[in-house]
């Protein structure tokens, strides 16, 4: 008897947070243009097949013309291949990495948020102990011990993007922890807690239906700053040795061979300055769509 | 509210054996790490090989991790930070030389970021998706897409190379004095803190929006509005209030760094703070001063979030941490 | 040129019908280096003349305040414990040697009242002892006078191995006397052809004795002069930020005359190549920047500034590939690339032929390093008398093909060749370093097209220049296929620089891979030629043998170099800055000046 009804209205609801979410004009707007952003390196490089590494010492530093639509760098080598290309990587490494650390981040943070005495504070331990870590000696010595053996397991490509991705997600998880907790010491003491608390609702339920949607506003902006973050901390890792080879031109990486030509090759940079900008602009406003979609007390 | 004096005392004790494992990982870390101090002397072709193997026993790093943990503990108990393998000299003598600078800097960055944040975040999200809103929003994600050796760079490219208003060497001695002194640091300051105010306001600002706007949904406010009170009082005292518990915990994770420096940022202007010093002990592997920076690090990190538990209390009194 | 023709010209300068400097003209002409020529006339027993300085100040002070840019910040101030040049700057601008190096090579005194010669008695017949002539009006910043003593002292310091000094081993094997309180005899264990390393250019500054002595050793750390400097140099100790910033103030008591110019001196640290170049070009906030190692494109533009010139000065360091001549992917008894193992694809001497027939260096110089590094063919390349004028390089993809073709090589479906099984794919690794990361992008092209697959891969520098003997990263271990990195001559003499293909030098698991001879290829013929060269006192028959060890690595194709390096730096307009490439930049403080 109980579970048709339960799943109806799961159904119900599910259907709720899309017409909800379709309202969100600027919603819509954003995942149009991430889905754009995403097709575009995903069918780009079959269409644009002008190759990444063709070096064209005859062509150096041209501004964008319809044979080099975004120009090229300093070694003659098309940078609107590169930037499709390099995408893939770029999107790819952010979304994974903000996803890893989000979901790390919100879990420990409800679970200490919700628990008290030694789990919380053992679990805030953790926190302290990933925030005071030396970032450099650490990731060299990660590379030191894995790489090697990942590239053995699962293939070069592969392992790199596993690394990072894991590397990247791992250093910031902590912010995330740290919010989610202090929103739930807070959430978990409101009224509609409490009342959901006497009707007897069960500690996942609280959490899942009550405490953790209203949790998610500081969640979805660290989502958003984690994916520019990750971008950008990937063309970091790579002059550690840890990132991608050299001649992947990832968005971040490009983004940092241009800095020395910004003033006499100023489109360089402007491009995956502006990707970058994009992706985080439309992941954003998808953020807001899908928090407001899934607040109930708000009347869309 | 249980007894915050109990409560924090409990906390104290606790980050003292905390404290204790952090170090010990810090340590391990560190020792396992690659790379040596003397590299440069072994590849050095003038220099005997026994001169670094020399040094390394000197130094006394042939020992197993564990003695040297604890020849460090005993030393940091007694006051001794250690002794830097690059510059021969006391660790805390190349920490206390750059404090000030790093204090400086940092330090109004991160208030110029806050008063920027606060009042942006939430008057956007009074005013969700107004033209104000849409304006900050924009501006906020330029601010977190572009990394700040670019800004950094931009902004050098403009202001000291194009209209040469500013210096963009930085200089912890200036040698005027008198309204001349403060004249010039004040015109040196004012790029790299900047640079990162504007990294850090513009993440900053979405947090408070965020917070702000969650908090003016609930029903509370709701009820204060409908009891007639001013839409001013109602921001200032129950929205700020409750919005400021993720700010809190931000800033709380973010001021550590006043003390940590910010390397990308130092490295632009040379500022000699304490990240760059980190960040040549580490590519130099000067394990020593590595330790300890990171060390007083992982105190700060400790008490400042020990610090906003508390200050969560008093935001909001229903929330009770036993 | 043919070693009688020398020796008739040398006799000539002897007797006074050609100069000194016509001599070094015709030797320059010829294709040997000034420094060598110098060097020829000093074995011969003919004093050179003193070259006239270029300062033109007219008394000391009223200079102003002189600001030079480091990126690299000097973090010590004990010229015995200087390890990078940085170190090594940062000390001399308070300390001074005995004698310096010009940018010709030639030997100019400075703490010396004069360079010892054989006519002057100062070097004896055997080539085994040296005697030094002091200054005798020369005062420590603290005005204590400076005294053979000192000079024996700074011997005693370092040569203990307790005090852990850097500069061991240039005073180890060597024993100096007092003589009297001005003069100073060095005696050498054997016949040594280049004997000017002890008290000269950068390992050779001297630190007082009245200061030091107490801390000669074990307690060398604790010397509070250490922090200190107490010199006999052009600018006396003001304050020190290690890694920051250097600040010294004029030496009102300088012993010599109408010098220094400037009445302040700061040496700034810490940043980037390309923002020191924009400093002293672009914005003149500062006079002097110190190794640009930053494409020369960006240079030339920043040049454009109108603020600074760029500085080019000649010297013997070379960027170059090293190909393993050991199996770095299997081992054998447990060590990687053994010595017992035989590289799967470059033992083939077709296949290195291949690959040096594809690095193509003109374009190398031409789109990187432009002024800051001379594509050459040599692995030395300066001075210019050690210059093997044997060799050439090519660029050619079709010859490359062939070559490889007619090894037995074919194209797979792929497009990528292989022969018995083993496909042609290589691992190229180097640091983590712009340029560097260009020159592998269009090396990994031009091997494409010749049917070679090369995987790019980059180690940080920290790890890669580092002995860490636990870490598979470090350039000694060379666990790829190839190599590219800089290797530095320090002194214009290439004895030791030569000993990176000398079979005793190989790196391996027994040594911790702290040997110099990192490709691991031997040649009995090379060991030979070495030995020969270490005990020859004949200029001329050394340098024959130096260029036969070049041309042995090189037509070997044991590397291929691609560009030699010269020092790059950056000054003001108005600064004028006598440059030498064998010594530190501040060799010749004193005669700094700024134009009117």
């Amino acid at each position: 008897m109980v579970a048709p009804v339960r799943r109806a209205a799961t159904v119900s609801l599910t259907q709720d947070i899309w017409r909800r979410f379709k309202r969100h004009r600027l919603a819509l707007f954003g995942a149009v243009i991430l889905l754009v952003i995403i097709a575009g390196v995903a069918i780009g490089p079959w269409l644009w097949t002008v190759p990444i590494n063709e070096i064209d010492f005859n062509a150096r530093l041209k501004p964008p013309s319809w044979q080099h639509p975004f120009g090229t760098d300093d070694l003659g080598q098309d940078l609107f291949s590169r930037m499709l290309y390099g995408g893939r990587i770029s999107i790819a490494v952010g979304l994974a990495a903000m996803t890893i650390a989000i979901v790390v981040g919100t879990i420990i943070g409800a679970i200490a948020g919700m628990s008290r005495g030694l789990v919380d504070t053992f679990l805030m331990w953790l926190t302290d102990l990933f925030l005071s870590l030396p970032q450099l000696p650490l990731l060299l010595l990660i590379i030191y011990l894995f790489r090697d053996s990942l590239k053995k397991i699962v293939g070069a490509e592969t392992g790199v993007f596993i690394m990072i991705v894991v590397v990247i997600g791992g250093f910031r998880w902590m912010p995330v922890a740290r919010l989610v907790r202090a929103q739930f010491l807070s959430l978990r003491e409101k009224e509609f807690v409490e009342a959901a608390r006497a009707l007897g609702a069960s500690r996942l339920r609280q959490v899942a239906r009550h405490i953790l949607p209203n949790a998610l506003g500081p969640v979805i902006v660290a989502g958003t700053i984690d994916v520019a973050a990750a971008i950008i901390a990937e063309s970091t890792l790579s002059f550690l040795g840890l990132g991608f080879p050299p001649d992947i031109p990832t968005w971040g990486r490009v983004l940092f061979d241009a800095k020395d030509y910004l003033d006499t090759s100023p489109y360089w940079a402007l491009f995956p300055g502006t990707l970058i900008f994009l992706t985080v602009l439309s992941i954003n406003y998808i953020g807001d769509g899908l928090r407001d979609a899934l607040d109930p007390r708000r009347v869309l | 509210m249980t007894l915050p004096g109990t409560y924090v005392l409990r906390r104290l004790l606790i980050a003292l054996p905390s404290l204790l494992g952090i170090s010990i990982v810090l340590f391990t870390v560190l020792a396992l790490a690659p790379g040596d101090p003397f590299g440069d002397i072994v590849s050095n072709p003038n220099i005997p090989a026994d001169v670094a193997a020399n040094l390394r026993l000197k130094f006394g790093m042939d020992d197993p991790v564990a003695v040297r943990y604890l020849r460090w503990l005993t030393a940091m108990l007694q006051g001794d930070w250690g002794f830097s393998f690059a510059s021969r000299i006391d660790v805390d003598t190349l920490i206390m030389q750059r404090l000030w600078t790093t204090l400086l800097v940092i330090g109004s960055s991160q208030v110029l970021a806050l008063l920027i944040a606060l009042p942006v975040g939430i008057y956007a999200a009074t005013r969700p998706y107004s033209l104000f809103d849409q304006v900050a929003n924009t501006l906020t994600f330029i601010g977190f897409s572009l990394p700040t050796f670019f800004t950094g760079l931009l902004l050098i490219l403009v202001f000291s190379i194009q209209l040469d208003w500013l210096p963009f060497v930085y200089r912890s001695d200036i040698s005027a004095t008198g309204w001349r002194f403060f004249w010039e640091h004040f015109r040196q300051t004012i790029m790299p803190v900047s640079v990162l105010a504007l990294f850090q306001a513009a993440s900053w600002t979405r947090y408070v929006r965020s917070a702000a706007l969650d908090v003016i949904r609930l029903d509370y406010v709701t009820t204060a509005r409908s009891k007639g009170l001013k839409e001013r009082v109602v921001i200032m005292k129950h929205v700020v209030r409750n919005a400021l518990i993720p700010v809190v915990t931000l800033v709380a994770l973010q001021l550590p760094a006043i003390f940590g420096g910010a390397i990308v940022t130092e490295q632009i202007f040379r500022v000699p703070g304490i990240g760059s010093l980190l960040i040549s002990a580490i590519l130099a592997n000067d394990t020593p001063v590595i330790m300890a920076v990171t060390f007083v690090f992982s105190c700060l990190v400790i008490s400042f979030n020990l610090l906003a538990d508390i200050l969560y209390g008093w935001l909001d009194p229903r929330i009770s941490l036993r | 040129m043919t070693e009688r023709e020398l020796r008739g010209l040398i006799e000539a300068v002897r007797k006074g019908s050609i100069t000194r400097r016509q001599f070094v003209g015709t030797m320059l002409g010829v294709g040997i280096a000034a420094p060598i020529a110098g060097q020829l006339l000093m074995h011969a027993g003919i004093a050179q003349a003193q070259p006239a300085s270029t300062y033109k100040g007219t008394k000391r002070g009223g200079g102003g305040a002189l600001k030079v840019l480091w990126w690299q910040g000097a973090t010590l101030l004990n010229p015995h414990f200087a390890t990078g040049t940085k170190d090594q700057d940062g000390s001399r601008i308070f300390y001074e040697p005995l004698a310096g190096w010009d940018t010709e090579g030639n030997l100019i005194p400075v703490l010396a009242a004069e360079t010892p010669t054989p006519a002057n008695g100062g070097v004896s017949r055997d080539g085994k002892s040296i005697t030094w002539k002091l200054k005798r009006d020369v005062q420590w910043h603290d005005g204590k006078p400076f005294t053979s003593a000192d000079v024996v002292f700074n011997w005693e310091y370092a040569a203990d191995p307790a005090t852990s000094a850097v500069t061991i081993g240039s005073y180890k094997d060597v024993v100096a006397t007092a003589v009297d309180a001005y003069t100073v005899r060095v005696d050498y264990k054997k016949a040594s052809p280049f004997w000017a390393d002890p008290f000269v250019g950068t390992r050779g500054m001297l630190i007082p004795k009245h200061l030091f002595e107490a801390y000669k050793g074990a307690k060398s750390r604790d010397a509070p002069n250490n922090l200190k400097p107490v010199g006999t140099g052009p600018y006396k100790f003001d304050s020190f930020t290690p890694g920051d910033m250097v600040r010294g103030t004029l030496n009102a008591n300088y012993h010599m005359p109408n010098r220094p110019f400037f009445d302040t001196i700061e040496m700034k640290g810490g940043g980037d190549a390309v923002s020191a170049a924009r400093a002293v070009l672009q914005t003149g906030e500062f006079d002097y920047a110190w190794n640009l190692q930053v494409e020369d494109e960006i240079l030339a533009k920043l040049e454009q500034g109108g603020k600074g010139r760029v500085v080019i000065i000649p010297g013997g360091d070379i960027e170059f590939i090293q190909f393993n001549f050991t199996d770095p992917w299997n081992e054998v008894d447990g060590e990687r690339a053994s010595i017992k193992s035989k590289h799967p694809l470059f033992t083939d001497p077709a296949v290195r032929e291949a690959m040096n027939l594809l690095i193509d260096r003109d374009s190398v110089q031409k789109f990187i390093y432009g002024r800051t590094g001379i594509a050459t063919a040599n692995f030395v390349n300066n001075p210019p008398k050690y210059r093997s004028p044997n060799n050439k390089f090519e660029f050619n993809v079709d010859k490359a093909n062939q070559v490889l073709e007619t090894a037995g090589w074919k194209k797979g479906s792929d497009g990528i060749r292989e022969k018995g099984g083993k496909k042609l794919k290589v691992v190229y690794q180097t640091s983590v370093n712009q340029p560097r990361q260009k020159a592998q992008a269009i090396v990994k092209q031009a091997a494409q097209k010749a049917g070679i697959d090369i995987e790019l891969k980059t180690v940080t520098a920290s790890v890669f220049f580092s002995s860490d003997f636990a870490n598979p990263d470090v350039y000694t271990k060379l666990f790829c296929d190839m190599q590219m990195y800089t290797t530095t001559m320090t002194q214009p003499d290439p004895e030791i620089f030569m000993n990176q293909y000398v079979s005793w030098e190989i790196s391996s698991k027994a040594n911790k891979w702290q040997g110099r001879n990192v490709t691991r290829w031997t040649s009995d013929e090379y060991d030979k030629a070495y030995r020969d060269a270490e005990g020859e006192l004949d200029p001329v028959k050394r340098t024959a043998l130096f260029i036969k060890m070049n041309d042995l690595v090189i037509q070997n194709r044991v590397i291929v170099p691609l560009v030699s390096r010269p020092r790059v730096r950056a000054s003001n307009l108005k600064l004028k800055v006598p440059e030498s490439g064998w010594d530190s930049d501040f060799w010749a403080l004193q005669d700094w000046y700024r134009d009117a």
